[in-house]
C-alpha cells in the first residue's frame, strides 16, 4: 500500500464516522446519554431540582416521612434526603471527571512514551506499571487518600481526586501502549517518518489520533468506576468528610438506621448506581461501536 | 517452564519491593510530622511519640526507615497497634474467617461466571445471552457500598431469608449472603471475559477441526473450547483478588464479620496508622503471592507458555 | 476393517453404483451486515474412488465454503445451504440429521485445512487429539487409542513417533504439523479426503513432500481425493480431473491434461497464463485484470464478463451460460468456448 501521510486523517475520520453511525442506532447509547445529561445538569445546577437547602437540618424532623419538597423524607439528623442526594451529585461528578482526566493524562503520557520508544524505556515503564498494579487499588487509595485528606479543614475533595488519578492511570497506559505499538508498524506512520516527520510530530499528529479511541473507551468506563470508588472511600472515612456532601457518606450514615428508616439509605444508593450505570453503558456502547466484532 | 518460573519469580521480587516501597512512601514520605500522621487527628502523648519514633525509626533517614520496615515485615514482626495489641495477633485471629468468606465468594463467582459465560457465548444473541449481559451490566453498576447495605436490608432484615450479620464461627448458611454479595464484585467481569473468550474460540480453526472430526457439540464445547477459554479467565482471578480485598473490607464492615476487612476498616476509622500500614503491607504480599500462583496455573493450562 | 466399521458402512439408502461423492447444484448464502453474500451458486461435481479431483479458483470464489458444506461444518448462521444435494454413495447427506450426519465425518469423509497450526488445538497434545477419534468413534481405551495414534504418526513419517506423541502442536515444524493433520484425517480410514490448500502455508520443498505423501496414501487406500487450491502449478502432476470455480460456480470441468493443453473457458485460460514459468523468468506475469465480483452483487449473465476479453453482448444477459459439453467428459460455462479453444 502506498498511502500518503495525509491519509491518516481519513482513516481516523471514517472510523469515527462508522462508529457514530453505529452509535446513533444504538438505544442503549441514547438511554445512557440521556441519563448522563440529567446527572450532569443535576451536578451543575442542583437548584433546578430542589429548592431546599441541604445544610439546613432540624432534629425535630428526624426520620420523618416525605412531606412538601422533601419527597424522600428526612434522615437521622432531620436533613432533607432528596436535597442532600441532589446536591451530592456535584462532588461525585467533579471528583469522577477530574480524577479520570488526571488518570488519562498520566496514562497517555506513560503509554505513548513506552510504546513509541520501546526498548529500555518501555521495559522500565512496564516494570513501573507492574509495581503500581502490585498494590491492590483500594488499599493504596486508603493509605494515600487517608494521608491527603488529613486535617480539620480538609473536605477531602482534592485528596480523593488526586488519589484516584494517581492510582488508576495504569489501564489507559496499557491500552495506549499497545495501540501505539500497532500504529507504529502501520504504513502511514512509516511513510510519515520517511518524509522526515520528527518524534513529536509522529506521536501527536499520526499515532495519537489513531490510538485515542480505545483510550476514550477505557476512560469512560473508568469514570464510572472512579465515582463508585469515591463513594467507597467516603464510606470508609478516608474520602470526603466534614460538611462535604457525598453519596458514600450518606450511605454510611444511614446504614446504622436502615431498619428504622430505609429511604435515607436507598436513595443515595439508587442515585449512585444509576450514575455509575450511565457511564458504564456509555463506555460499553462506544466500545461496541469502535470494535463491533464481539457483539 | 523453568525459565518462565524463574523470570516470574524475579519479576515478583522486584514488584514486591516496589509495591511495599510505594505503600511505605505513600504513608511516610514528605511528612511534616509522621508521628501525628500515624496517630491521625488525636493528640499524641510524649510516651506514644517516643514509642512510635522508635518503632518506625523516624529519627533515621527515609531509606533507613524503609529498611527497618522491611525487616519487620519479612520477620513477621508487625509491631503494635495504637491500642497496644500485637498486630500479628489481631491478624491471626481475623484471617480464618476472611479466608472462608473469600473462598466461598471465589467459588460462587467462578461457577456462575463459567457456566453462564459458556452458555452465553454459545448462544450469542439469544434471549439468555442478552439477559445475562443485562444482569452483568447492572452488577457492574452496583458498587459494593450500594450492594452490601441494600442486600442486608432486603434479604437480611425485610425478607429475613438470611441472618443480617455473621460472627466469627458463623455457619455456612449465615456466611452465604455476605459471600454472594462479595462474589458479585467479580462475577460480572469474569462472566464477560468467559463469554468473549468462548465466542472467539468458537470461531477458531481448531473448533472447525473438532467438528470435522465428528465430535458432538457438547464435546467440542466442554473439552476443546472450555480449556482454551479458561486461560484468560484464570489470569483475571489474580487481578480480581484486589477487587475481592476491597469488597471484603466493605462486606465485613456491613455484615459485622470480624475478619481482616473489618479490622482494617476499624483501623481506618480509629485512625490507627500502625494497624493500617501493617495490614495493608500483609495484604499486598498476599496479593503478589496469589498472582504468582495464578501465573504458574496459567502456564499449566497453556503449553505454549510452559514450553517457551 | 472391524465390525464397528462394517456397521457404520450401512448408511440407509446406499447405492453401490452411485459415484463416491456427488455434489449437485449446491447453493450457499451468508447473511451479513452488508447483505446476502452468495458464496456458492450452483456448484456441481463428482468424485470416484481412487480419483483426484482438483478444485481451482482465486481466493474468495467459494472453494472452502463448498468443502465445509460437504463436511457439514458450515457456520449456520450466518451460512445457509439454500439448495442442492450432496450425495455420498447415493445418500443425500443434507437429509441426514444429528448423530447420523456426525458419523459420516471422519469415518467416511475427512478434511485437512490450510493452516495446521491454528487447525490443531493448542492446549492438547497431538496424541490426545489423534486418540480422541478412536475413543469417541471406536470406543477404544486410552492406551489402545494412544498406540493407534503412534501408528498413525509413523504412517505419515513423523520421526520418533512414540516420543513425539506427547508433544503439543506448537512444538512441531510447519510440515510436521501438516503431517499430523493428515494423520488425523486418515485415522478412521475415510473414503473421501478433502484437502483445502494443504500446502499453501508451507515452503516449496516441504510442499512437494506433503503432496507426495498425500498422493501415496491415496494410492494405498484407493481414496477419493478432493484437492482444493488456487495454484494451478500444484495440480498438474497429481490431479486426474479439474473443476475450475468462479464466483461460486464450476465454470470448467475436464481431465487435467486437456485443460493444460487447451483450456475451454477464458477464466481457466487466464489462470494458466498467470502461472510463474521458469522459462519466462523475469518477464511480467499475466495477472488477470480486475477483481472477482462482490458476492453480494454478482453481475448479470456470465459472472466473469466484466473481466473477460472475449465478452460480447449475450454474456451480459441472464441466464448465465449453461454447462456446454465442449468435448467428451468436458464442460465449460462459456457461450464462446469455440473461440477460446481456438477452433
Ligand atoms: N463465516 C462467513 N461469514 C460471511 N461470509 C463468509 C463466511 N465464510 C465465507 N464467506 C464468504 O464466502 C466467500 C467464499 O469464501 P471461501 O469459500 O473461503 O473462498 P475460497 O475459495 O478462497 O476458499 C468469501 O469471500 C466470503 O465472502
Ligand atoms: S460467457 Fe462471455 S463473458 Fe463469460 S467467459 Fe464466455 S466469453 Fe467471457
Ligand atoms: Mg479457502
Amino acid at each position: 500500500m502506498n498511502e500518503t501521510p495525509g491519509s491518516v486523517v481519513n482513516v481516523t475520520r471514517s472510523l469515527a464516522g462508522d462508529a457514530w453511525s453505529d452509535l446513533r442506532r444504538n438505544k442503549i447509547f441514547w438511554g445512557a446519554a440521556v441519563l448522563v445529561v440529567v446527572v450532569l445538569t443535576m451536578a451543575a445546577v442542583p437548584s433546578l431540582f430542589t429548592s431546599a437547602d441541604p445544610a439546613s437540618c432540624t432534629l425535630g424532623n428526624q426520620h420523618k416521612g416525605p412531606s412538601g419538597g422533601a419527597i424522600f423524607g428526612y434522615d437521622f439528623q432531620g436533613c432533607d434526603v432528596f436535597a442532600r442526594t441532589v446536591h451530592g451529585t456535584r462532588n461525585s461528578i467533579q471528583v469522577g471527571i477530574l480524577s479520570t482526566l488526571l488518570a488519562g493524562i498520566l496514562g497517555i503520557a506513560f503509554g505513548l512514551t513506552a510504546g513509541y520508544f520501546g526498548g529500555a524505556v518501555d521495559a522500565v515503564l512496564s516494570r513501573l506499571t507492574d509495581i503500581w498494579l502490585g498494590v491492590p487499588f483500594l488499599l493504596g487509595a486508603i493509605v494515600l487518600s487517608g494521608r491527603l485528606s488529613a486535617g480539620e479543614k480538609n473536605d477531602g475533595v482534592m485528596a480523593v481526586t488526586l488519589t484516584l488519578g494517581v492510582l488508576t492511570w495504569t489501564s489507559s497506559a496499557r491500552v495506549m501502549r499497545s495501540s501505539v505499538i500497532t500504529a507504529k508498524s502501520q504504513d502511514y506512520v512509516a511513510a510519515a517518518r520517511m518524509l522526515g516527520a520528527g518524534p513529536a510530530r509522529l506521536m501527536f499528529r499520526h499515532i495519537l489520533p489513531n490510538s485515542i479511541a480505545s483510550v476514550i473507551v477505557v476512560l469512560t468506563l473508568l469514570l464510572g468506576a472512579n465515582i463508585a470508588t469515591e463513594a467507597t472511600l467516603s464510606y470508609l472515612g478516608v474520602g470526603l468528610k466534614g460538611g462535604a456532601l457525598s453519596w458514600g457518606l450518606q450511605i454510611a450514615d444511614a446504614q446504622s438506621y436502615a431498619r428504622i428508616a430505609a429511604a435515607p439509605l436507598i436513595w443515595p444508593s439508587a442515585f449512585l448506581a444509576a450514575t455509575v450505570l450511565a457511564f458504564i453503558m456509555l463506555g460499553d456502547a462506544i466500545r461496541d461501536a469502535f470494535d463491533p466484532k464481539l457483539r | 517452564m523453568f525459565r518462565y518460573v524463574v523470570r516470574r519469580l524475579l519479576q515478583m521480587i522486584l514488584t514486591f519491593f516496589g509495591a511495599t516501597f510505594v505503600v511505605f512512601a505513600l504513608m511516610f514520605a514528605n511528612q511534616d510530622d509522621p508521628v501525628q500522621a500515624l496517630a491521625g487527628e488525636k493528640p499524641v502523648s510524649d510516651s506514644l511519640r517516643a514509642q512510635l519514633t522508635e518503632r518506625y525509626h523516624l529519627d533515621e533517614g527515609f531509606l533507613g526507615q524503609y529498611w527497618y520496615y522491611m525487616q519487620g515485615l519479612l520477620t513477621g514482626d508487625l509491631g503494635r497497634s495504637l491500642t497496644g495489641r500485637e498486630i500479628s495477633t489481631v491478624l491471626s485471629e481475623a484471617w480464618p474467617v476472611t479466608l472462608r468468606l473469600s473462598l466461598m465468594a471465589i467459588v460462587i463467582a467462578a461457577v456462575i461466571a463459567i457456566v453462564a459465560g459458556v452458555y452465553s457465548g454459545i448462544r450469542r444473541g439469544s434471549l439468555f445471552d442478552n439477559g445475562v449481559l443485562a444482569v452483568t451490566l447492572l452488577l457492574l453498576a452496583m458498587p459494593i457500598v450500594v450492594l452490601a447495605p441494600t442486600a442486608q436490608l432486603v434479604f437480611g432484615m425485610e425478607l429475613g431469608w438470611f441472618p443480617a450479620t455473621a460472627s466469627r464461627n458463623a455457619s455456612f448458611y449465615a456466611m452465604l449472603l455476605p459471600a454472594i454479595v462479595l462474589a458479585t464484585t467479580v462475577v460480572a467481569t469474569e462472566l464477560r471475559v468467559t463469554r468473549t473468550s468462548v465466542v472467539e474460540n468458537l470461531r477458531s480453526d481448531y473448533v472447525r477441526t473438532a467438528r470435522a472430526k465428528g465430535l458432538t457439540p457438547r464435546r467440542v464445547t466442554w473439552v476443546h473450547v472450555l480449556r482454551n477459554s479458561l486461560i484468560p479467565v484464570i489470569t483475571l482471578i489474580g487481578v480480581d483478588l484486589g477487587t475481592l480485598m476491597s469488597g471484603a473490607l466493605i462486606t465485613e464492615e456491613v455484615f459485622n464479620i470480624p475478619g481482616v476487612g473489618l479490622k482494617l476498616a476499624q483501623g481506618i476509622r480509629n485512625e490507627d496508622g500502625p494497624m493500617v500500614v501493617g495490614f495493608v503491607s500483609i495484604l499486598v504480599i498476599i496479593f503478589l503471592f496469589v498472582n504468582l500462583l495464578v501465573d504458574l496455573l496459567y502456564a499449566a493450562l497453556d503449553p505454549r507458555i510452559r514450553y517457551e | 476393517m472391524t465390525d464397528i466399521k462394517a456397521q457404520i458402512d450401512v448408511l440407509p439408502g446406499t447405492d453401490p453404483r452411485a459415484p463416491l461423492l456427488q455434489v449437485n447444484d449446491l447453493h450457499v448464502e451468508f447473511r451479513t451486515r452488508d447483505g446476502v453474500a452468495k458464496a456458492v451458486n450452483g456448484a456441481s461435481f463428482w468424485l470416484n474412488p481412487g480419483e483426484t479431483l482438483a478444485i481451482l479458483g482465486e481466493s474468495g470464489c467459494g472453494k472452502s465454503v463448498t468443502a465445509s458444506a460437504i463436511m457439514g461444518i458450515l457456520e449456520t448462521p450466518p451460512g445457509r445451504i439454500t439448495k442442492g444435494e450432496i450425495r455420498y454413495r447415493g445418500v443425500d447427506l443434507l437429509k441426514l440429521r444429528g448423530a447420523e450426519r456426525r458419523r459420516v465425518r471422519a469415518n467416511k469423509i475427512a478434511m485437512i485445512f490450510q493452516d495446521a497450526l491454528s487447525a490443531l488445538n493448542p492446549v492438547y497434545t497431538v496424541g490426545f487429539q489423534l486418540a480422541e477419534l478412536f475413543r469417541v468413534h471406536r470406543g477404544m481405551s486410552r492406551a489402545d487409542a494412544k498406540n493407534r495414534a503412534v501408528d498413525l504418526l509413523d504412517q505419515v513419517r513423523i520421526p520418533a513417533a512414540r516420543s513425539r506423541v506427547d508433544d503439543y502442536p506448537h512444538q512441531f515444524s510447519g510440515g510436521m504439523r501438516q503431517r499430523v493433520m493428515i494423520a488425523m484425517a486418515l485415522a478412521l480410514d475415510p473414503e473421501v479426503l478433502i484437502a483445502d490448500e494443504p500446502t499453501t502455508a508451507l515452503d516449496v520443498t516441504v510442499q512437494a513432500q506433503i503432496m507426495g505423501l498425500l498422493a501415496e496414501l491415496q494410492r494405498q487406500r484407493n481414496m477419493g481425493l478432493i484437492l482444493i487450491t488456487h495454484d494451478m502449478g500444484v495440480v498438474a502432476d497429481v490431479a486426474d480431473r479439474i473443476s475450475v470455480m468462479y464466483a461460486g460456480r464450476v465454470i470448467e470441468e475436464a481431465p487435467v491434461h486437456d485443460v493444460y493443453a487447451r483450456p475451454g473457458h477464458p477464466y481457466t485460460r487466464a489462470l494458466l497464463e498467470s502461472i510463474p514459468r521458469l522459462d519466462l523468468k523475469g518477464q511480467q506475469l499475466n495477472v488477470i485484470r480486475g477483481l472477482p465480483p462482490a458476492l453480494t452483487d454478482i453481475p448479470q449473465g456470465c459472472a466473469f464478463n466484466p473481466r473477460c476479453r472475449y465478452a460480447k453482448d449475450p454474456c451480459r444477459q441472464d441466464p448465465p451460460p449453461p454447462a456446454y459439453a465442449i468435448a467428451p467428459r468436458r464442460t465449460a460455462r462459456c457461450h464462446f468456448f469455440r473461440e477460446v479453444l481456438g477452433e
